[in-house]
């Protein structure tokens, strides 16, 4: 029995030796980010362009690339995502056609993130010519957030329930008007949370942008959908692995990261209050 | 009019869902039409089972073994490190934290998992790297040991949020008899939880598998880069996916080694695509 008692103890302090690790780990990570990061924060660094070839200035041109580049994945994923769940939860005849579309949404979204690259590469850049490019990143991140909108968005239809839509069509009114008046409006607040989760998650992808959108050093912001853009992510690598001062260098890629890493993770963590408090005060 | 509305608003969805085929097709399509033209010139067996990455020489060789190797070297190095911490983490949470613990971590691992690669990469290269340079004496310390360390403790949180979904989804009259036939609490763990998650478990280190195969950016700046296949944990390597993010830049549309990175890709969407379905089988057995 002591023996028993005593292997108990011993795995119980194992199992949570394993977490205390992962957040050590973690923490450092996170302290080291913050201090490294904070030494070259500034209101400048943020509004001010690079200068004297990314030694010295600041990352506006890139935090205006990000924004481009999230907003138009997000405008164009987001639409097609919901509309594909509607016709996945309300429609989805035939049933062959159901199971396709779950293979290819389940294989989307285990796809590493360079095939996206490449792809958008091949077939945005190259074939359809648009260059390099905002709008040919903007599409290629779409394609990446798809799944993860489709399958947010299936969720908060589905919690949606019965008995809303059954007392809408009871009362006569047509799918059509039951899905857009009764289950989108009840669905909405998961459907934007899953939304703000999937920018976050786009606005920190790199293999996706770097042969479809993103550009060394540009000391102008883009003036059409056209131009090639500085972006956050991509910065951070260029700054680690080009260039000629790494002394200069490395301190701005860690200021640019901090920055970056607020940024997801303020966005993260607003998606996931929010939904924390909508779950709070459904009274159904 | 009330008839056509509602036929357009179907026809609209359905497009839509059609549309989101068409694009999974469209990236099969694109990444085969640019990578199979590569095999008019080298044998499928070749491009497998040889060793040589020479793709600019004057004599051009596509051999990827080594990154095929270095691939599944940093994979395995980070699933070594990613499932004790993980599955113990999850096992934790779920088994042994009280409810409250549970509901603050749930949350910050969710945050955690959207930790943008790149920033990982950073970290790796310019705090990690050093550290183990200095620690085991080496040239560098951008190599297999660093990249799996990262590569690890990135798919930490996902390996113990679904891990701990199937565990807490086990029901607690498996646990409850368990403990009334006298099992201690480890015992009850061991050998009634875990065994029934069983499923689920494998599903969330199949998908970790597939997550940490295909990352680009943090073995890309933190395992060295090293074409070769690696003798000890602490050479460099240079895994498939930093191979195609490192060379895309110097190819020239359509040439050889343009067409051998796409061939690269192919190799990889299909170890993912394989990883994908194994999962999925595997989950649905569960279900049943």
């Amino acid at each position: 029995m002591r023996r028993r008692k005593l292997k108990n103890t011993l795995s119980t302090v194992i199992l949570g030796f394993a977490l205390l690790v992962t957040a050590l780990f973690l923490i450092t990570f996170l302290v080291h980010m913050f201090y490294k990061g904070s030494m070259v924060l500034s209101w400048e660094f943020l509004t001010s362009v690079p200068r004297n070839s990314m030694t010295e200035g600041g990352i506006w041109p890139a935090l205006v690339g990000t924004f481009l580049l999230t907003v138009l994945a997000v405008a164009f994923a987001l639409p097609l995502g919901v509309m594909t769940a509607i016709w996945l939860t309300h429609y989805g005849k035939p049933a062959w056609l159901i199971s396709i579309l779950r293979v290819a949404i389940n294989s989307l979204a285990g796809t590493p993130s360079i095939i996206f690259g490449l792809f958008g590469m091949a077939v945005f850049v190259n074939i359809m010519g648009m260059d390099v490019s905002v709008l040919a990143g903007g599409l290629t991140l779409a394609i990446l957030a798809l799944p993860v909108i489709i399958n947010n968005t299936e969720e908060a239809i589905r919690t949606v329930p019965h008995e809303f839509t059954e007392a809408s069509l009871a009362l006569g009114a047509t799918t059509r008007q039951t899905i857009t008046r009764v289950v989108l409006p009840t669905a909405l607040p998961n459907i934007l949370t899953g939304a703000i989760l999937s920018i976050g998650r786009v606005a920190g992808e790199t293999a996706p942008i770097m042969f479809t959108a993103a550009t060394f050093y540009s000391r102008k912001l883009p003036t059409s959908l056209t131009d090639e853009v500085m972006a956050l992510p991509y910065h951070i690598y260029a700054l680690m692995t080009e260039g000629t001062h790494p002394d200069k260098q490395v301190p701005i890629a860690y200021g640019t990261a901090l920055v970056l890493l607020l940024m997801v993770l303020l966005v993260s963590a607003t998606a996931i209050y929010l939904r924390y408090l909508f779950r709070r005060k459904k009274q159904w | 009019m009330k008839t056509l509305k509602e036929k357009l608003f179907q026809y609209i969805t359905y497009l839509a869902a059609l549309f989101t085929i068409l694009c999974m097709l469209a990236i099969i399509f694109g990444i085969f039409r640019e990578g199979l033209p590569l095999f008019r010139v080298v044998s499928l067996k070749q491009f497998i089972f040889t060793n040589n990455w020479y793709p600019t020489h004057a004599e051009p060789a596509f051999g990827a073994l080594a990154l095929i190797v270095g691939s599944l070297a940093v994979t395995l190095g980070a699933l070594l490190i990613a499932v004790p911490l993980g599955l113990g983490s999850a096992i934790f949470i779920s088994e042994i934290a009280g409810s409250k613990l549970r509901e603050a971590i749930k949350p910050i691992i969710e945050l955690l998992a959207g930790i943008p690669s790149v920033v990982y990469g950073l970290f790796g290269m310019a705090f990690l790297a050093p550290l183990v340079r200095q620690w085991f004496n080496l040239d560098t310390g951008l190599n297999v040991f660093s990249a799996s360390i990262i590569l690890g403790v990135m798919i930490v949180p996902i390996i113990s949020s679904l891990s701990e979904d199937a565990l807490s989804s086990v029901p607690s009259n498996i646990r409850e008899a368990s403990m009334a036939l006298g099992a201690t609490r480890s015992e009850t763990i061991f050998r009634a939880v875990v065994p029934a998650a069983r499923n689920g478990i494998l599903c969330s280190v199949l998908l970790g598998f597939g997550r940490a195969v295909g990352e680009t950016m943090v073995v890309l700046m933190v395992a060295g880069g090293a074409a070769n296949i690696p003798t000890s944990i602490f050479e460099p390597t240079r895994p498939i996916t930093s191979t195609i993010a490192a060379e895309m830049g110097e190819t020239v549309v359509g040439d050889l080694h343009y067409q051998s990175l796409f061939a690269l890709a192919i190799l990889l969407f299909l170890i993912t695509l394989a990883t994908n379905l194994i999962a999925e089988l595997v989950f649905s057995n569960r279900r049943r």
